[in-house]
């Protein structure tokens, strides 16, 4: 057992955090750390840096343009990125649809789609959840119809994040209406500029327009635009969710807030000195960076299980990164908000265009800590997480 | 980055745990307890013979030059078999200071009757009102020429009734709460002056409190700086401390392991009680809550080796607070998920639920160490 990171791992960091320093625009870095939304242009202008710099897909296989890191190393280049902080590669692209393509897909899907993935020329969102379909994921209905060499595609989908920013979308389509329900569903890609495609925006609860309801009237698709094998989609959706283990714990991210917690505490007062001296302000505080501390060295348990023993049988701790990394993001936002204290009432319109940049940036805490309440929902619910340890860890 | 077991370490603990599986199961603890003292001189030889007693020495000491991985091993699985005996007292605490402040004619008198399993130790700090500030210290130790005349009162001396020696914490200058003027003192639990009341503690060990009245120990009592070890006593307890971490693990482990086997057998409404979802949910905190303290006993057991001492205790207090909120969770819901027959002490997992919560209040509860952090600045 050791804790250290070897030689090679540390200037493997101190490369990585250079990299960051020198090429991420600092306006985009400003706008992460206030809680501004970016734009579609900021966004994408990054990940071009990333990719050019051969670290845009940088867990995929070699031949596809991966790295090659050890998980180790993908760790270092997580936890740098998040605590930079610099946006993270666009997930329903490089994590999700990508990986889906090249396990399953064909040569040509792979030859077409691979590329375009990796420098974002395509922005992908996902077309999973339904209004009907939440944590039972298997009860969707959008159907793909086969009609000659085309999918006549009819249903909704919805929580669609970013779908305004989308040219592609991957989706699940029932084609088997007589199956039983996990075994009739397809993963179709297509393009979000089809005739019949609508995108309509769901304003959350802190104001911003992050998702939306997409809807499919007779949307016509080519066939070849089936990924894998038809009625085989379910599984390659459980290959995409349980794709990411180590990512979801966010440790980064919440080390980055934790941060901006302590700063902004000793700065604003309570009882004529900064917040940070309050004992039961600090307790509270460092109760959380204690529970993120056990929840860093869980993630590199199971990073280091990984990189020693493969990715093959998933080490049970990885199950507790989804529920205690979103329970601490939650709270991290939560001190925010104590801290501001009353000044966390004042509310500002956002632009029409979801922008926030106009507002205060103590205006976006409020936001941030109803926005975070997400994080236990999506990517499996943590009730859902539990119904997991239940049957796969304890066999209950 | 390394989290897997060496070799070495792997057979040592297929040893250990191999050694109390047969020869500590619940039925045969209820006899040991029933002992003598209140454990079991035939197990304590056994661990001598496979020579764990002798873990943490060094080669030159007649030990095995073992680290805080193996210290970690040993201690899970005493509490996974939640062993009586006085490992955490004697090899833990009074080895450590022997083998960080013990000169080698302090080592040569007291190292080999502990690695040989013939002699015990305890360690006298705990005061009336010092609570787990371990620089509070009234009990004093007044230089006689070059003796020292101990007076002072100790609580709660775990294995304090059956230690054949005792390490006590005494004031040689200072008033009350000053951080410098703390010895450390070897006393022969047989001196003159020392008087001893035995007792049963909540969870089935033994301790004593003890009175020093004019006990004279000599100049090789004295353990490093008699007026100066507050950074001993520091170094020492954490190591406890880290070892607590690791025991507390073990009774987590075992104490899910129990409840999640009792809830698939339990039945009532015609199935078993395990079928329902607030019963999973509730199963699968404790997992989480265990396997979080884990990662914090292991991050414990790597920050004893810190260089910085702030750092080791920031990490170790980190540590302490973790387990003692997973092992309160853990417990209580042990006996929550078991119902009626968690109430009784026919059942195994009361006696869990009971260690785990003595260890919670040993050497600073969670609320302490919390502060401890946060007055440290966080880990961040």
């Amino acid at each position: 057992m050791d804790l250290a990171f070897t030689k090679e791992e540390q200037a493997f960091r101190e490369e990585v955090r250079q990299f960051f320093r020198d090429n991420v625009p600092p306006d985009t870095r400003r706008k992460l750390v206030e809680g501004r939304h970016l734009s579609k242009d900021e966004m994408v202008t990054w990940w071009r840096i990333l990719n050019k710099k051969g670290w845009g897909v940088s867990h995929w296989p070699k031949e596809y343009g991966g790295t090659g890191w050890t998980p180790v190393q993908h760790y270092i280049f997580n936890e740098e990125l998040q605590a930079h902080p610099a946006p993270q590669p666009l997930a329903f692209g490089v994590s999700m649809v990508g990986p889906v393509i090249y396990t399953f897909g064909n040569e040509a899907q792979k030859k077409y789609y691979l590329p375009r993935i990796a420098n974002v020329d395509d922005w992908w969102c996902q077309g999973f959840s339904e209004p009907g379909s939440g944590s039972d994921l298997a009860s969707l209905k959008t159907k793909a119809e086969r009609r000659g060499d085309k999918w006549i595609i009819n249903g909704q989908k919805t929580w669609t994040t970013l779908a305004q920013h989308a040219d592609m979308i991957f989706c699940l389509c029932r084609t088997d209406t007589n199956a039983k329900k996990q075994m009739g569903i397809s993963f179709i890609v297509f393009s979000m500029k089809s005739k019949g495609v609508t995108v309509r925006p769901i304003q959350t609860i802190d104001g911003g327009r992050e998702v939306n309801e997409v809807f499919f009237d007779d949307v016509e698709v080519p066939y070849e635009n089936l990924i894998g094998e038809e009625n085989k989609g379910w599984d390659y959706a459980k290959f995409l969710l349980g794709n990411e283990r180590t990512g979801i714990a966010r440790v980064g991210v919440s080390k980055e807030r934790i941060r901006r917690i302590k700063d902004l505490a000793s700065k604003v007062e309570s009882a004529g000195k900064p917040i940070i001296q309050d004992p039961a302000f600090r307790e509270k505080l460092a109760a959380c960076e204690i529970e993120l501390k056990a929840l860093e060295l869980t993630q590199l348990r199971v990073v280091a299980d990984e990189g020693k023993h493969g990715k093959g049988k998933p080490n049970p701790a990885s199950s507790v990164l989804k529920i205690k990394g979103s329970e601490i993001q939650q709270t991290t936002t939560e001190l925010l908000m104590e801290v501001i204290g009353p000044f966390a009432a004042p509310y500002d319109v956002h632009g029409d265009d979801g922008s926030n940049e106009a507002m205060d940036w103590t205006a976006q805490i409020a936001p941030s800590y109803f926005n975070n309440r997400k994080v236990s929902i999506y990517g499996g619910s943590n009730e859902i997480q539990r119904n997991i340890i239940a049957k796969a860890v304890l066999g209950l | 980055m390394d989290f897997d077991l060496s070799e070495e370490q792997r057979l040592l603990k297929e040893s250990i745990d191999g050694l109390l599986t047969d020869s500590y199961d619940f039925e045969q603890r209820k006899k040991y307890m029933a002992e003598k003292g209140g454990w079991s001189k035939t197990v304590w030889l056994k661990l001598a013979e496979q020579g764990l007693l002798g873990l943490p020495f060094a080669e030159a000491d007649g030990g095995f030059g073992g680290g805080g991985v193996e210290t970690m091993i040993v201690m899970e699985a005493l509490g996974k078999a939640l062993v009586l005996e006085p490992y955490l007292a004697t090899v833990v605490i009074g080895g450590g200071f022997l083998r960080h402040a013990g000169t080698d004619a302090q080592k040569a008198a007291h190292v080999p009757g502990i690695i040989d399993g013939s002699k015990t130790l305890a360690f006298a700090q705990l005061e009336k009102n010092s609570r787990y500030d371990l620089f509070d210290v009234t009990t004093t130790a007044k230089k006689k020429g070059d003796a020292y005349v101990i007076d002072g009162e100790k609580f709660v001396v775990l294995n304090g009734e059956n230690a054949d020696t005792l390490i006590v914490t005494a004031r040689t200058k200072g008033d009350r709460r000053d951080k410098s003027g703390i010895g450390v003192f070897l006393v022969p639990a047989v001196a003159k002056g020392v008087s001893r009341k035995g007792y049963p503690t909540q969870d089935g060990l033994h301790a004593a409190d003890i009175t020093f009245t004019g006990v004279e120990v000599g100049p090789d009592a004295v353990l490093g700086n008699p007026e100066d070890s507050l950074a001993l006593i520091e170094r020492v307890v954490d190591e406890a401390r880290v070892a607590l971490c690791a025991e507390a693990v073990g009774l987590m482990d075992e104490s899910l392991k129990t409840t999640v086997e009792y809830i698939k057998t339990r039945k009532q409404f015609g199935v078993a009680i395990g079928s329902f979802q607030s019963l999973q949910h509730r199963a699968s905190d404790m997992f989480v809550a265990t396997e979080q303290a884990r990662s914090m006993s292991m991050f414990a057991t790597m920050a004893n080796d810190f260089e910085d001492a702030k750092e080791r205790s920031n990490a170790i207090a980190a540590a302490k607070v973790q387990i003692g909120k997973s092992l309160k969770f853990v417990g209580q819901q042990s006996i929550q998920l078991h119902g009626g027959i968690g109430m009784t002490m026919e059942a195994k997992i009361g006696h869990y639920f009971k260690r785990l919560t003595m260890i919670e209040n040993t050497f600073g509860d969670t609320d302490y160490h919390q502060r401890r952090v946060a007055d440290a600045g966080g880990l961040i």
